[in-house]
């Protein structure tokens, strides 16, 4: 019992550290205006979104989703259309009738919602009849099949990619300024992480956990465990997408890459370099990600083999991920 | 379309279905025997192209480059699995995807530093750079003939050595039980290595074959890697029949779609529409037919096992 609760002083020391770290180094960078700190720091916190998003189906729900570049990407392409059709003035969909683009925020990030949520729902019914590496499998698959449309369709830019001009705009602050934006990025961090943390503290939380653990069990509990799984994949897609539509927003550049499977892979990285299942696990591996890119991509091109070791000494011989390091356990259940 | 072209492009998706089948058979048994799944299989396809370029570059024999091509790989496998591999079988999935993703790399800045960023070229044995004129008239190339002709051969030498040798026999024992097979004092430690090393082989060669037909780069094995996930998958994991039809399906698939939907689509709008509508659905068919797949038969079509 005193171990238990020595355990949870830390695991909260720890969280508190991490966000004291997240809000005063870009502050700083800020302050002294060194805007390339600060447009990095919100890289970090974007990606680390995406990673919160991928933490509730693959920590909580045991969904290991090898297919979240397509929610990303769709949350990219959803801003990147919209924006740019809007400031050449044209329809961002003609069929079956016209809709012209905006370049509001709100409207992209609603479009971002509904499309990555459509996706996921068509996705997350078919993928859930398989499990195991079927279901790692077909999520990949279904990736590739949005990559390749991407790819394949010259209005979205086809292969090159879509260049952004101007950032979204929102009603209040103007998104083109470092700082303004940066914010932005922290407060949906704040509200994904919020969303992650009620989650795994409801009933559907633990029968989501329980879904991972036994699905037999939830099912003689009375609990159907395919829709409690489909929700968690559904909301996880969302809060992945939203994450997608800022990074494309933050490069001012939507492209089939944020679609590939690399990028997939990349995700799960920050999910299991940080922790799996961990409330800030993401952001840790988010950041260590970011960092070694940044400053090992620096230093050689060869960075690719220096993140290939360390990922994979982490996986071979570091259980509970960074966060497992510092707070000293691995996960509970 | 003229039943010239018909075929010849039938013949086209039957050579693409026959090298799929050399990299989804090695996927299919190692994940079928050690229950593994092995991303980095790409970069033995990736290694085997690259040592048979600059083997067969070097001496000037297509064939002695395919044999290294094929050696090499198969010395990466043996060297992979006893270092890194062996430690991954007894883990989950998720490690297993994490940590041959950082294979790929290693492998892939590896092959980098030792063979630089530009592309290498492997040009077609003098012997096999001419086309063969088929029954009806149809002129096809001979090269992508003997790729077929490879592909049966290995398919059918490695169904005798599953179903008719005595390590054949080992193989299959350890894909039903192992424990039992580790107490009638078969070293299973060496099998798996065995097994893995056949699987890298065989990717090394359809890497090699491969490599004469398109330019040799790193990067080249993922592409064909996912693709073969898509063949295992529809096959039904763990099965190599399954990995042969389903390579036959999805190159066929894949190659009759991208010239057929194009003008199917010419028939109902405008050229250019069609052709970009057909070149989008054309790229993501095999995706809707494994999905299809999967709908009816969740595990595959002769799933065994998985």
């Amino acid at each position: 019992m005193v171990k238990a609760m020595a355990n949870i002083d830390r695991d909260t020391i720890v969280n508190a550290m991490i966000i004291a770290l997240l809000v005063s180094l870009p502050a700083i960078a800020w302050w002294l205006g060194e805007i390339y700190y600060l447009n990095l720091a919100s890289r970090v916190v974007i990606l680390a979104i995406a990673g919160v998003g991928l933490n509730l189906a693959l920590g909580l729900g045991g969904m290991v989703s090898f297919g979240h570049a397509a929610f990303f990407g769709l949350g990219g392409y959803a801003l990147g259309m919209n924006v740019s059709t809007a400031l050449e003035g044209a329809a961002v969909v003609t069929w079956p009738i016209a809709i012209s683009g905006s370049a509001s925020f709100l409207v992209c990030f609603l479009v971002a919602l509904i499309a990555a949520g459509c996706v996921a729902a068509i996705v997350g019914v078919l993928s859930l009849r398989t499990s195991g590496v079927y279901f790692i499998m077909i999520t990949l698959a279904f990736a590739q099949m949005i990559y390749y449309l991407a790819v394949a369709i010259p209005a979205y830019g086809g292969e090159d990619g879509l260049p952004i001009y101007e950032r979204s705009r929102l009603p209040i602050g103007d998104l083109s300024d470092p700082a303004t934006f940066f914010v932005l990025c922290l407060v949906f961090l704040g509200l994904s992480l919020a969303v992650f943390r009620q989650i795994s503290r409801s009933h559907f939380g633990a029968a989501l956990r329980m879904a991972r653990i036994n699905e037999k069990r939830l099912a003689t509990s009375g609990i159907e465990p395919i829709p409690i799984k489909l929700t968690a994949f559904v909301i996880s897609a969302l809060i992945t997408a939203t994450a997608g539509m800022l990074f494309a927003d933050l490069n001012g550049f939507v492209g089939p890459s944020m679609l590939s499977w690399k990028m997939s892979g990349e995700i799960m990285i920050f999910v299991i370099l940080g922790g799996i299942g961990r409330l800030m696990g993401p952001v840790i591996g988010a950041t260590a990600f970011v960092l070694l890119e940044t400053f090992i991509g620096g230093v050689t091109d060869r960075w690719g083999l220096f993140l290939g070791l360390a990922l994979l000494s982490v996986v071979l011989f570091a259980k509970g991920g960074l966060i497992g390091l510092l707070t000293g356990h691995d996960r509970h259940d | 379309m003229t039943l010239a072209l018909f075929i010849e492009q039938l013949l086209n998706g039957i050579q693409l279905g026959m090298t799929l089948f050399l990299m989804a058979a090695g996927l299919t048994l190692i994940f079928g025997v050690m229950g593994l799944i092995n991303l980095a299989h790409g970069s033995l396809f990736m290694i085997g192209a690259f040592v048979c370029a600059w083997v067969g570059s070097t001496t000037g024999s297509f064939w002695l480059g395919l044999m290294a091509g094929g050696l090499a790989a198969a010395a990466t496998g043996i060297a992979m699995e006893v270092t890194i591999i062996r430690r991954l079988y007894a883990r989950e999935h998720l490690d297993q995807v994490l940590a041959t993703f950082a294979l790929i790399l290693i492998f892939s800045e590896g092959t980098r530093w030792i063979f630089g960023d530009r592309p290498l070229w492997l040009d077609i044995p003098d012997a096999l750079a001419g086309t063969v004129e088929l029954p009806g008239g149809i002129v096809y190339p001979l090269y992508r003939i003997a790729i077929i002709a490879i592909g049966l051969g290995l398919a059918l030498g490695l169904q005798w050595l599953i179903t008719k040798t005595r390590l054949g026999m080992q193989i299959r024992a350890g894909e039903t039980d192992r424990e039992m097979i580790t107490a009638l004092g078969v070293d299973i430690a060496w099998l798996y290595t065995l097994v893995f090393a056949l699987g890298a082989a065989l990717a090394g060669i359809a890497g090699g074959l491969v490599g004469a037909l398109q330019s040799v780069q790193i990067g080249m094995g993922e592409p064909v890697l996912i693709i073969a996930f898509v063949v295992i998958v529809i096959g039904g994991i763990g099965s190599i029949k399954g990995a042969l039809i389903g390579a036959l399906l999805v190159g066929t698939v894949d190659t009759m779609g991208r010239v057929l939907l194009p003008s199917v689509f010419r028939l109902m709008t405008d050229p250019a529409t069609a052709n970009a509508v057909g070149a989008a659905l054309a790229s993501t068919s095999i995706y809707i037919l494994m999905a299809v797949v999967l709908i009816f038969r969740p595990k595959g079509l002769f799933a065994n096992n998985g």
